[in-house]
């Protein structure tokens, strides 16, 4: 117990001095995960609406991938893109590897596929009709997808929040391609590991509770806007 | 009148199959064109097509004279159509109908004024700043009204849209919509599946029945004279019998019905083999043995009544007289003179009242009628 009692005092202690590096981590973690959240917003907004509302051939096998994409293994994606971004792979003379950009395309294929999942059920649960309703109003097909995706803003909100939960927790693809490097490529979910693999339980818990905290505030502003708009 | 919008040889088809087929159509510069129909006849489908929302397989739509390429956008925001569900929008009735005026870049200021305006004219700017999501249905409908209205279209387009509401409520919004057309003098299709609606708003009717426009015509002329048995039965004619036409002189046939010669006004070139249509508030009843009433009515019959339905105001009495024939009477009249199912009844109809069609293939004389508009 006193490990624990011990390793919570001493956290305290970090965050509030800031040792360690707590802080450039902690804004290294928000930037590469906020750019993958981004990024994947743009493309999950995009496939959903496709998925969504073209008809097409294989369009149940599409939701089916993207459902499977959901719960993408990270070490499987940090493998993938290890393997394209390796200095004698593919897309190695872009010299990538173990760098925050190649962390962000880790975490961006973690969530696009959230994204694309939530969106596509957003929309598909809106009235058919209103799409129709929107044409008639005079709306072109970009003004239609606007109007109807801030119409589906409440459950995009939720896609958010998986897609941001799902990129800043992830640990297993972060380490194989960003490498851990220190003021480089560390981030909280690295540090948290590197800590405890060198025994030093207190920065590690320190790190866990910013990392929670952070994923906390993230949530409850997302949430807060939610029960505004519903009201 | 200039044709504000045309159809030409249009033929829509969904999984293959043809769902509408319109030769010639055009919708009148100003005039409120009231289509009517069967469920699923392809009322909806005519006025999607009309509203460049669907791309027919073939034919064209002319707007002023040109011809619509595809869906054309700046074409489309000429027009507004109010469908049978209101499809507001999550927030509030001022931003809904915003919303359509912000689509076609009207300006703020004159968004403002035009909202103000309609929510006005509609009775429900109390309302301006309520969720679209916290007013009742027949609210919901007024904004709808309002928010096609504040559009301030070329052509409105409206889908059954009262279809959904309960019948004092119908009866205000189609008051409303008559006053608001009268003023604006908005060139108008109106769909709807029930004809004394049609009656109430329509310059012209065009009925539509298995896809196929069978006739178009001013709405008076297409209630008198329906062009074939299906156009009757929509417009209300519940007396559809076969006859014969036995002979004809002075603009009046005798048709043989049931044991029975009726008279019949008779129009150049029917056939022998003819529909006798006749519309249920044209027959009157009345005690047999009593003197009918010094008037212009020919016919006479006799017959047994075989049901009586009460309706809102009157009484629906279907009557056997060798042949089934339908007449309505108040509530009234049915007391007086004590109608029970099996009674003895006497009816009588004028001439005029007998509308002969010719009996054949449905929809020739649809064909026909739809081309004689075209310009």
């Amino acid at each position: 117990m006193d490990l624990i009692w011990d390793g919570l005092r001493e956290a305290i202690h970090i965050i509030r001095t800031g040792d360690y590096s707590v802080w450039s981590i902690t804004l290294r973690s928000l930037l590469v995960s906020g750019s993958a959240v981004l990024i994947s917003l743009v493309l999950g907004v995009l496939a959903g609406a496709v998925l969504a509302f073209k008809d097409f051939r294989g369009r149940g096998i599409l939701l089916s991938l993207v459902n499977t994409g959901m719960g993408l293994p990270p070490v499987a994606v940090g493998l993938l893109v290890a393997i394209l971004l390796w200095r004698s792979g593919p897309l190695g003379h872009l010299r990538l590897i173990y760098t925050p950009t190649a962390m962000v395309a880790a975490q961006t294929i973690i969530a696009t596929p959230i994204v694309t999942g939530f969106t596509a059920a957003a929309l598909r649960h809106l009235d058919p009709r209103l799409r129709t309703q929107l044409y008639a109003l005079g709306a072109s097909r970009p003004q239609m997808l606007w109007v109807v995706l801030w119409e589906a803003k409440l459950p995009l909100l939720a896609a958010v929040m998986a897609g941001f939960g799902g990129a800043i927790s992830e640990v297993g693809a972060s380490m194989m391609v960003g490498g851990n490097l220190a003021g480089e490529t560390r981030v909280l979910t690295t540090s948290v590991i590197l800590e405890v693999s060198r025994g030093e339980f207190a920065p590690a818990i320190a790190l866990s509770i910013i990392l929670l905290v952070l994923i906390f505030i993230v949530n409850a502003i997302l949430t807060t806007v939610q029960q505004q708009e519903r009201m | 009148m200039p044709a504000k919008i045309s159809l030409r040889d249009v033929v829509v088809r969904r999984r293959k199959m043809e769902v509408l087929r319109v030769p010639a159509l055009d919708v009148n510069e100003g005039e409120v064109l009231a289509v009517i129909g069967p469920n699923g006849a392809g009322k909806t489908t005519l006025l999607q097509v009309l509203a460049l929302l669907d791309r027919p397989a073939g034919g064209e739509v002319l707007y002023d004279g040109a011809r619509v390429r595809g869906r054309e956008l700046s074409i489309r925001r000429r027009m507004a159509l109010m469908m049978q569900d209101p499809l507001l929008l999550r927030r509030s009735v001022a931003e809904n109908i915003a919303t359509g005026l912000r689509l076609r870049g009207v300006s703020r200021s004159e968004r403002k004024e035009r909202i103000d305006r309609w929510l006005e004219r509609f009775g429900v700017r109390h309302l301006a700043q309520r969720s679209a999501h916290k007013i009742s249905g027949g609210e919901a409908h007024r904004v709808s009204l309002a928010r096609a209205f504040a559009l301030e279209p070329e052509v409105l387009l409206l889908d059954e849209p009262f279809a959904a509401l309960d019948q004092p409520t119908r009866e205000t919004l189609l008051d409303e919509l008559a006053g608001a057309l009268g003023e604006t003098g908005l060139t108008t299709v109106f769909v709807t599946h029930d004809r004394s609606e049609a009656l109430r708003l329509g310059d012209r009717v065009a009925v539509i029945v298995d896809g196929r426009v069978r006739q178009v015509d001013a709405t008076a002329a297409v209630f008198a004279a329906p062009a074939d048995e299906d156009v009757a039965s929509l417009v209300g004619a519940e007396t559809i019998v076969a006859g014969k036409c036995v002979s004809r002189g002075e603009g009046i046939a005798s048709v043989r019905v049931g044991g029975h010669l009726i008279d019949a006004v008779a129009r150049d070139g029917l056939p022998e083999d003819v529909l006798v249509v006749l519309r249920p508030e044209d027959v009157t009843l009345m005690k047999p043995g009593k003197h009918p009433p010094v008037s212009s009515a020919r016919n006479h019959l006799h017959g047994t009544v075989t049901r009586i339905t009460l309706m809102n105001y009157q009484a629906r009495v279907s009557v056997d007289c060798g042949f089934p024939l339908v007449a309505f009477i108040t509530k009234q009249s049915l007391e007086e003179m004590g109608l029970a199912v099996g009674g003895e009844i006497a009816a009588t109809f004028k001439a005029h009242a007998v509308h002969l069609v010719a009996r054949g293939a449905p929809g020739a004389a649809g064909e026909l009628e739809a081309s004689k508009t075209a310009p």
